[in-house]
């Protein structure tokens, strides 16, 4: 539903992983914060993720939201990130059979959705089997 | 008598790096939709390379970015210009160097263009590299050559029309791992491929694509580089032609007097099929993956309308740390997953679903 | 704080209602419990709903409904808290009786979720969850329920056909509840075989889409002598709230929002585990029953699911769950979800619930509505005498 400046204010988040770090407790955040949720700091620095982490927990979605029907069945997972952060992202270039818990995966910019035809085409990240 | 292409400053890749999807389409699979059982025809590669549901010329032209930038090991601040040929940019209007650019953490003080000009497209963009780093207007461009193509359904083309590409950090020689010799580019009003605006598939001249198109503009090209920098078919350790399928450049080699073992480290379309812009850039990735340093290579690209681009490098010692860096084309092409002609038409909207 | 007490109970069958909207379904509900009353106003009205906006492009709605309802110029609100709207309006009626700004409110939970196609209601639900973060990546909200089952299953090592316990009990109890959407038994073999909606969360695991209302008046202990039914008082109404996004919570089998308002409304009512006598939860995914009875303290991590197949929770077990079917059976219109689990539990506690699935000398009862995928939680617990 997010209209055209909200995809465009995301776009660091979603292409780069940009997150925050705590400058008091060290705690990185994905997404960015603007309150450290650990110890209510205000000062947070930027803080770009690696996009290496494992798989939490996953799921195959036969039946989508309209905007992702194309693409079912797709497999959506919690990952864990390496810095800490868990996130949730769809994984590609895998059957979903061969999807598991504790599966070392990486993060790729794929598109995400589309505004339709004429529409805005949503870029961001999502994770795959590790292969660099 | 044209002289060849040499900028002021010499110049080289610095960084390279490949892009394939993990999809094939087996051409006896689309033999079997359009031809039934009959298997007399030979077919013109064993499959082709198939982008994902979520993959366009954007996503994959970053990956492969992403990969020339490892090797390169430049901060992405320090490029200058993110040039991306291509003949399937997802937008008409709004450029995919943009996206790239932002992706890359490389904007904003940059130059961003698409280029197009059919399969000839990626290396446009590396020769504007080569002058924009000769000229001393910047130390480093980002080239991308990519394509995801689409040929019209029971067409020839469809065989092979197939997705991937590669990218080049360009940079000054003296940090390359390739050094560029010289360039020639030669071109021609020849309509032997085309597609209009707001068309899905292009329409192509069937043999008139061979002779006056093909074979006529890489051997002119290739030929006047080699004169221009005194070089013959034998002192190159490889050469990479446009392949738009196996028998095309195995043929030119011959023309120009190469042998097959020149030829074969930088064919890929037999396994991956036709990657358009993304086709003579990727077959050169493959060979700096096994390139030893003194070894010369050319690469002489086609696009159709018509032209080639043809050039000559020089590996250097610093291609043996770089290459592991990142991954190596042909692990792109063993990640290979078959799939069928439904899935096929799925993804590449081939299906209508509104 | 005044001691405050239900007495008037409102509710419209569980169904697709293809022939009233939101304003029909509300005032069906609002004068049943109205007429309990025997009254004809309140001081204040509160209205719990999700998706009136998205849905049915209504918004405004309790002004709207107060409207229809006859009550003009009463204060009317909507409060909204995903699926655990309904609650939160009580929740709001409540304080309104207790704080003594209020002598009689209402609260009327209403939702219509078969105005518009499937997809469209889909994509209504999953708006519960994080729109820039988990809905924008392609997640459902039967999606993140089938992430937590999954986690659950690996951890846990639980089949899954085990969790046909909890799909069992709440049809087994719908098939005496007039006003539950399904009223038919539902075997493991059926339930191993329905179709995935999101593996691990088949068809079966998920409560299905509805529509309803339902209605509660609560006033003070001042006022009580005006009303002419048992009064069911109001030991505890606690709020707590988690993390919007799944991925943002340390562990997310552990719903911290149950375990927090659980221990407030004990804190609140002097009550313990052992007193409760029946729990009308949150079964909106089977997966939904097991982290809530786990978090509420009435299993411990990881055995809810054993329990629920060693009988535990069944109507005759040690702590009856879903006595009317649960969102699971009844259905689950989702802001009027919270006001039916009350209407329930007031029924047991007045000691009309159907015979066969009356919990004996019902006195002491929990509801737990939840927004989101465990992001609010509402915990409330009502007793036949006061405490």
């Amino acid at each position: 539903m997010m209209g055209i400046p909200g995809n465009w204010r995301l776009r660091k988040q979603r292409y780069q992983l940009a997150g925050t770090r705590c400058q008091n407790c060290n705690q990185i955040h994905f997404p960015p914060r603007q309150v450290c949720p650990a110890c209510k700091n205000r000062q947070l620095e930027d803080f770009r993720l690696s996009g290496r982490g494992t798989v939490y927990s996953y799921t195959i979605i036969y039946q989508s939201t309209p905007k992702f029907e194309f693409f079912v069945p797709y497999v959506v997972a919690l990952i864990d990130l390496e810095e800490g952060p868990r996130i949730t992202a769809q994984l590609t270039d895998v059957d979903p059979d061969q999807v598991e818990i504790g599966m070392p995966v990486e993060m790729v910019l794929r598109k995400i959705s589309e505004q339709g035809e004429r529409g805005l085409i949503h870029y961001g990240y999502k994770f795959r089997p590790r292969i660099r | 008598m044209a002289e060849i292409l040499i900028p002021d400053r010499p110049v080289g890749i610095v960084g390279y790096g490949a892009y394939i999807p993990r999809y094939r389409l087996p051409a006896r699979e689309i033999a079997r939709l359009w031809r039934g059982t009959q298997d007399a025809e030979v077919l013109p590669i064993d499959q082709k390379s198939v982008p994902g549901p979520d993959e366009d010329t954007i996503t994959m032209a970053i990956e492969a970015a992403e990969n020339a930038l490892s090797r390169a090991a430049v901060s992405p601040e320090k490029i200058r210009a993110v040039w991306i040929g291509s003949e399937s940019h997802p937008y008409a209007v709004k450029p995919s160097g943009t996206i790239v650019a932002q992706a890359l953490g490389i904007t904003p003080n940059v130059s961003t263009a698409d280029f197009e000009f059919a399969c000839k497209a990626g290396t446009e963009a590396m020769q504007a590299g080569f002058g924009f780093v000769g000229s001393k207007m910047a130390d480093y461009v980002l080239a991308i050559a990519m394509d995801t193509a689409q040929g019209r359904p029971g067409d020839a083309l469809e065989y092979t029309a197939a997705a991937g590409g590669a990218a080049f950090v360009i940079g000054l020689a003296e940090n390359s791992l390739a050094v560029l010799e010289g360039s020639f580019s030669y071109v021609t009003d020849t309509p032997d491929f085309f597609r209009r605006a707001h068309q899905l598939y292009p329409e192509h001249g069937h043999r008139f694509t061979g002779e006056p198109a093909y074979f006529h503009h890489i051997t002119h090209a290739a030929r006047k580089l080699m004169e221009g920098l005194n070089t013959r078919p034998r002192d190159y350790a490889a050469v990479v032609f446009h392949q738009p399928n196996t028998k095309f450049p195995l043929k030119v080699a011959k023309m120009l007097g190469f042998r097959e073992e020149q030829v074969r480290t930088g064919l890929l379309a037999p396994f991956i099929g036709n990657t358009y812009a993304g086709a003579s850039p990727l077959g050169l990735t493959a060979v700096l993956d096994e390139a030893r340093p003194e070894d010369r290579i050319l690469v002489v690209s086609f696009g159709s309308g018509a032209g080639s681009d043809a050039m000559s490098f020089r590996v250097t010692e610093a291609i043996l740390e770089r290459r592991e860096r990142a991954p190596l084309t042909r692990v792109y092409i063993q990640r290979a997953k078959i799939i069928d002609y439904a899935t096929y038409a799925k993804w590449r909207n081939k299906i209508v679903m509104h | 704080m005044r001691p405050v007490a239900i007495v008037g109970i409102g509710q419209t069958p569980v169904r697709e209602h293809w022939d009233a909207g939101l304003r029909e379904l509300a005032v069906q509900a609002v004068w049943q419990a109205l007429d309990e009353c025997q009254i004809d106003t309140v001081d204040v009205f509160y209205v719990g709903n999700m998706l009136s906006g998205t849905l049915t492009g209504q918004e405004h709605l309790a002004t709207l409904i107060a409207e229809y309802a006859g009550l003009t110029g009463v204060e009317a609100i909507k409060a909204e808290a995903a699926c655990g709207s309904g609650a939160a309006a009580f929740r709001q009626a409540v304080l309104a009786v207790a704080s003594g700004a209020a002598e009689v409110a209402l609260a009327v939970g209403v939702e219509k979720l078969t105005e518009t196609s499937t997809h469209k209601t889909t994509d209504g639900l999953a708006s519960a969850a994080d729109a820039d973060y988990e809905t924008a990546m392609g997640i459902s909200f039967v999606a993140l329920n089938a992430l937590l089952m999954r986690r659950y299953m690996y951890e846990y090592r639980y089949h899954k056909s085990d969790f046909s316990a909890f799909i069992e009990i709440a049809h087994r109890n719908a098939v005496h509840n007039p006003n539950a959407m399904f009223r038919h038994l539902v075997n493991r073999d059926q339930y191993e075989r329905a179709k995935m909606v999101a593996d691990p969360v088949n068809l079966l695991d998920s409560s299905p889409i509805a529509d309803g209302a339902s209605a509660v008046v609560v006033t003070s202990i001042d006022q009580l002598k005006r009303f002419p039914n048992r009064p069911i008082w109001v030991a505890a109404c606690e709020v707590s709230t988690d993390t919007i996004a799944l991925d943002n919570r340390e562990n997310p089998l552990w719903l911290k929002a149950a375990e927090r308002s659980v221990h407030k409304a004990f804190k609140t009512s002097g009550l313990t585990h052992r007193d409760i006598q029946l729990f009308e939860l949150h079964d909106a995914f089977s997966i939904m029953s097991a982290l809530s009875l786990e978090g509420s303290g009435f299993a411990e991590r990881g055995t809810a699911v054993r329990l629920a197949n060693e009988g535990h929770f069944a109507i005759d077990g040690r702590l009856p769950i879903s006595t009317f079917g649960g969102l699971k059976a009844r259905g689950h219109p989702v802001g009027a979800t919270g006001l039916y689990q009350i209407v329930e539990a007031t029924l047991q506690l007045r000691g009309q619930a159907p015979e066969a699935i009356q919990v004996p000398d019902a006195r002491i009862a929990m509801t737990q509505n939840i927004g989101g995928s465990g992001a609010t939680i509402i915990t409330t617990i009502l007793t036949r005498e006061r405490l």
